[in-house]
């Protein structure tokens, strides 16, 4: 299981901004190991983003996107309390979701 | 011209390509099933390949789109790239780096509750243009940057 994602957000008005952090190797699938073996692609492919249950952001991503992926995003109709989810999944199915709350600000 | 025909005639056709890949096996059926990734459009080695995959149409180049990025990257495997549409109706912003082995980088869809707005690091393995293509009320606008690249990101 992939550690949890550190998600932050802050209140600007009804406009949140999400950063989070995502821990994943995300292999582009063209490096060598120490054994001169190519490292398997592994990367996250589908990241959504959730504001109480409702579906506010989602992207489709490839190999390219830096090892530990860092996103951030703006969400709108946003208020102290609400629930943020985030989730991925990547080509190997692995999936993690983590939930904040939004806190005043 | 009956065009009602002509189209049905083109999405038989589309179908039939996908079936007929799907046969030959180079979509797996659960990669067809995920959430229509466009497996064809990751897989493309040029961008004007994967923006065809994507059926995407000749963009527009726009001012009002904002693609921060450095302008000389020392390390190829962390970019940080900020971009802003300032295109009233934005829908997603797509990125493209021309010079990658697989130039489609992703689409970020915003037209849910989204601000057009995404910041994010990405991988490049040489100088090239960076592409920032933003889909807005059925148009297509785009604006590129030039980043230079000491050290390629490839093997990260």
């Amino acid at each position: 299981m992939a550690d949890p994602m550190k998600i932050r957000a802050s209140l600007q008005g009804d406009v949140a901004e999400v950063r989070v952090l995502m821990s994943h190797p995300m292999e582009t699938g063209q490096r060598k190991d120490a054994d001169g073996k190519l490292v398997p692609l592994h990367f996250i492919q589908t990241i959504s983003a959730r504001l109480n249950g409702k579906p506010v952001f989602d992207a489709q991503t490839s190999q390219a996107i830096s090892r530990n992926p860092v996103f951030a995003f703006k969400v709108k109709g946003a208020k102290p309390g609400d629930k943020l989810s985030i989730s991925w999944e990547d080509n190997t199915g692995e999936k993690r979701t983590d939930e904040i709350v939004l806190g005043p600000t | 011209m009956n065009r009602v025909r002509r189209s049905v005639l083109r999405s038989v056709g589309a179908a039939g390509v996908v079936a007929g890949a799907m046969a030959a096996g180079w979509l797996k059926p659960n990669a067809a099933l995920a959430a229509d990734r466009n497996t064809a459009a990751f897989e493309a080695t040029s961008t004007a390949g994967a923006m065809k995959a994507l059926s995407m149409p000749a963009p527009v180049d726009s001012k009002d789109i904002e693609l921060k990025a450095p302008d000389i990257a020392e390390n190829g495997a962390v970019v940080p790239l900020e971009i802003t549409s300032n295109i009233p109706g934005t829908e997603s912003i797509t990125i493209f780096i021309d010079k990658n082995p697989f130039p489609y980088v992703g689409t970020f869809d915003v037209s849910k509750g989204a601000m057009p707005f995404i910041a994010l690091r990405v991988k490049m393995a040489e100088s090239s243009n960076i592409r920032a293509v933003v889909q807005a009320a059925g148009k297509t606008f785009a604006t590129a940057k030039e980043v230079k690249v000491t050290i390629g990101g490839c093997g990260a």
